[in-house]
C-alpha cells in the first residue's frame, strides 16, 4: 500500500512522464506502464562502485531519482583532500569510511531510501553478492579494479547447450571515468557488447620513463622524484619500511633528496605537490567533471533499469578544456577477447572417480572440437590457482606429473569446475567446464 | 538490444541461487600466464626455477650465457607477475650482483619493454630474450651502472676482465662481487 501511495506522489510527476507514455527514443519493446515507477521504487538494486568523486555523485543521482535499494562499496576511508568535490562527507568524517559515510548521509536525507555500505575491497565479495544486482555502476580510479568487476560479471553469464547467451543472466555495467576535464561513461553487456577487456589498449599506459634515464640523465623534475623512488629509496631505506605515498614523512624525504638530485642536474620544479603526484600516481580531479560523467552514466542506469530509451550504444567520451566536446561511438567487442569471448566448453563428465587426467587431456587431443597438441592445465581451488599439468617446463612437469594418474576427484575438482587450458593450436587459453553426469551425493559415496 | 526490465522483474531478493559452481573464474592474469608459461620455449643459456608449481605468477630465471663477455657466469633474475599482468609487465629483478652497464646493485634492470616499451602482446618468451641478449649486447649509451658503461666504451679488454673477476667473486672498481661461476 505503501508502495502505491510513494509512486503516486507529486514528486515523480516527471518521472512518470516518460514511463507512462511511449516517446519517439522509447525502446522498441517498450510498454508504458505504471509499474515501472514500482520497480524503480520497490525492486530494482543497483550497486555503486566506489564511492569517490563520481561515487558520491552516483549515489546522490540516483536516490534522488528514485532508487531505493543501493549497495555501495568503497574500501576507502575518507582524506581531507577529498572534501572539495566528494560532498557527502565532511570535516568530522574525515578518517572514517566513504560507503558507511555516505550511506548514511544519503539514508538520511533521502526519506525512503536505503543505502546499504560495504567497506572492503570488491575482491572480497563473492559471486552470490554481485548476482543480486539489476544494474551495476562504477566510479573507479584504477584499471585493475575495473578488469575485476568486468570479469566478475562476465562469469557470471549462462550459457545454454549451443553456447547461446541466456540474456536474464547479463548484468548491466555503466562505468564512469575522469581525468582532470576529460572524462568518460560506457554502458556494457556481458557477453553482448564490447566488455572492459575488450578495449583495454584504450587506456593509456602509466607514465615510466627509461631507468637509465632516472639514473644518468635526468631532464625533468620527474625524472629526479622517481629516482628516489626507483633507487634511493631501497637503497638508503630511511624508515626501514617500503615507501608509503600517504606519509607525510615519507614524502618529505623524497622531496628533499629529489630536490637535491634536481640541482645537481639544474633542473627546476620539483615541488612537494609534484612529488606527491608522481609518487602516488594522482590523477587529478574536477568537481563539474565528475558531476558530468556522473549524471549521464545515472540516466543510464535508468534507461537500463526502465528501458523506457534505447541505452549509450556505447562509449562516450566529453572533453571541456576547451569549450564542451563530446562524441559517442560503439565500441565494439573483440572476438578475442580473453574475458568475454572465452566461453567455458562444457566437458561431461561419465565418472569423476574413475576418469583421470591423462583421460581428460587424451580426451583434449583426440577429439575432433580441440585437437590439441601438448597441452597445459591449470585450474582455481578455493581461490587458489592450481597447476594440474604443465607438459613444458621440466620443473614443473615432473611435480605435476604424478597427477596425470590421479582422478579428477582426487585431484578435488568438482561438478562445474573451470579448468584453463593453454595449447599451442589455440591464440589464448581456453577454458573448460567440468560436467558430471552422476551427482554430488553419489560422488561421495 | 535486451530489456532489463521484463527480464528483472521476477528476480528478487534472496532469489539468486546459482545454477553453476562457484569456483573462483580464472582471472585474465591466469589465463594469460598459464599460456605464457606452458609456451616457454627457452634458449638452451636459460633455465626456470618454481618454487611452487602451483604458482605460475612468480618464479626465477637463470641465465648462463655460453658465449660474449659473461661466458661461464650464472645469473638469477627473479620474476613477479602481478594481477595486471598483460596490461602491465611482469617485475624483473637480478638476484645476482653483476658488473653490468644495463643492470645496477640493487638488481635493477634497464630493458626497454620491462618498462616504457612494454605492450601487453609481449610474453614472458619475450622478456627471456630481451634479458639474454643484454647479456650478449651490453648497451653503454644506457647505462644504469655508469662505471661499467665508461670502462666498456673505453676499453672493451678491461671490461672483460673486469667482468670476468667479478664472476670469479672478487673487487671490481671498489664494490665486492659474490662468486657466480656457473
Amino acid at each position: 500500500m505503501e508502495e502505491c501511495k510513494e509512486s503516486s506522489q507529486k514528486k515523480w510527476t516527471h518521472l512518470r512522464k516518460v514511463l507512462e507514455r511511449p516517446g519517439p527514443f522509447s525502446h522498441p519493446e517498450f510498454e508504458p506502464s505504471p509499474d515501472i515507477l514500482d520497480f524503480i521504487l520497490s525492486t530494482c538494486k543497483i550497486l555503486i562502485v566506489g564511492a569517490g568523486g563520481l561515487g558520491c555523485e552516483l549515489l546522490k543521482d540516483l536516490a534522488m531519482m528514485g532508487f531505493k535499494h543501493i549497495h555501495i562499496i568503497d574500501m576507502d576511508t575518507i582524506d581531507l583532500s577529498n572534501l572539495n568535490r566528494q560532498f557527502l562527507f565532511r570535516l568530522k568524517d574525515v578518517g572514517f569510511s566513504k560507503a558507511e559515510v555516505a550511506a548514511d548521509f544519503v539514508n538520511k536525507r533521502i526519506q525512503g531510501c536505503q543505502v546499504v555500505p560495504h567497506c572492503c575491497m570488491i575482491q572480497e565479495k563473492n559471486p552470490q553478492f554481485y548476482r543480486q544486482f539489476h544494474v551495476i555502476a562504477c566510479g573507479l580510479d584504477s584499471i585493475s579494479a575495473r578488469r575485476w568487476i568486468n570479469g566478475m560479471l562476465v562469469s557470471l553469464l549462462e550459457y545454454d547447450e549451443n553456447d547461446v547467451l541466456d540474456q536474464s543472466s547479463i548484468i548491466p555495467l555503466v562505468d564512469g571515468g575522469t581525468e582532470g576535464f576529460k572524462g568518460n561513461a560506457r554502458v556494457i553487456l556481458p557477453g553482448m557488447t564490447a566488455c572492459v577487456e575488450c578495449t583495454l589498449d584504450l587506456y593509456p599506459p602509466q607514465v615510466t620513463y627509461p631507468l637509465c634515464t632516472i639514473a644518468n640523465t635526468p631532464r625533468l623534475p620527474e625524472h629526479c622524484v622517481e629516482y628516489v623512488k626507483m633507487v634511493q629509496w631501497s637503497k638508503e631505506n630511511p624508515f626501514g619500511v617500503p615507501l608509503d605515498g600517504d606519509d607525510a614523512q615519507h614524502l618529505t624525504w623524497v622531496h628533499e633528496k629529489a630536490s637535491e638530485r634536481a640541482n645537481q642536474f639544474n633542473i627546476q620544479g620539483v615541488t612537494f605537490r609534484l612529488v606527491q603526484g608522481v609518487v602516488k600516481n594522482i590523477i587529478p580531479a574536477v568537481a563539474s567533471t565528475n558531476a558530468v560523467i556522473a549524471g549521464v552514466c545515472a540516466t543510464e542506469v535508468f534507461k537500463l533499469a526502465t528501458s523506457c530509451c534505447t541505452p549509450l550504444n556505447n562509449f562516450m567520451v566529453f572533453n571541456d578544456i576547451d569549450g564542451i566536446y563530446t562524441y559517442t561511438y560503439e565500441a565494439e567487442k573483440k572476438e578475442n577477447c580473453t574475458v568475454c569471448s572465452n566461453i567455458p566448453h562444457p566437458v561431461t563428465i561419465e565418472d569423476p572417480s574413475k576418469m583421470k587426467l591423462k583421460d581428460l587431456i587424451q580426451f583434449l587431443c583426440e577429439n575432433p572440437k580441440f585437437q590439441m597438441k601438448n597441452p597445459g592445465l591449470t585450474t582455481n581451488i578455493d581461490g587458489k590457482s592450481k597447476t594440474l599439468y604443465i607438459p613444458t617446463i621440466d620443473v614443473i612437469e615432473a611435480r605435476t606429473r604424478p597427477n596425470l594418474s590421479k582422478t579428477l576427484l582426487e585431484l578435488g575438482l568438482s561438478d562445474g569446475q573451470q579448468i584453463i587450458v593453454a595449447d599451442t593450436t589455440t591464440p589464448t587459453s581456453v577454458i573448460l567446464k567440468l560436467v558430471y553426469s552422476i551427482s554430488d551425493i553419489e560422488m561421495k559415496t | 538490444m535486451i530489456k532489463l526490465f521484463s527480464l528483472k522483474q521476477q528476480k528478487k531478493d534472496g532469489e539468486s541461487t546459482p545454477r553453476t559452481g562457484n569456483q573462483k573464474k580464472a582471472s585474465a592474469a591466469q589465463l594469460r600466464i598459464t599460456k605464457d608459461i606452458n609456451e616457454l620455449n627457452l634458449p638452451k643459456t636459460c633455465n626456470t626455477e618454481f618454487p611452487d608449481p602451483d604458482d605460475l605468477l612468480t618464479f626465477k630465471l637463470v641465465i648462463c650465457p655460453d658465449e660474449g663477455f659473461y661466458k661461464n657466469g650464472r645469473f638469477v633474475f627473479s620474476f613477479k607477475v602481478g594481477p595486471s599482468y598483460p596490461h602491465e609487465p611482469p617485475k624483473v629483478k637480478c638476484e645476482t650482483q653483476v658488473y653490468h652497464p644495463n643492470i645496477d646493485q640493487q638488481g635493477n634492470v634497464c630493458l626497454n619493454i620491462l618498462r616504457e616499451d612494454w605492450k601487453p602482446v609481449l610474453t614472458i618468451n619475450s622478456v627471456v630474450y630481451g634479458l639474454q641478449y643484454l647479456f650478449l649486447e651490453p648497451n653503454p649509451d644506457d647505462p644504469l651502472n655508469k662505471e661499467a658503461a665508461e670502462v666498456l666504451t673505453s676499453n672493451r679488454r678491461v671490461f672483460e676482465q673486469n667482468v670476468q673477476k667479478a664472476i670469479r667473486g672478487g673487487y671490481v672498481g671498489g664494490i665486492y662481487f659474490d662468486r657466480c661461476l656457473k
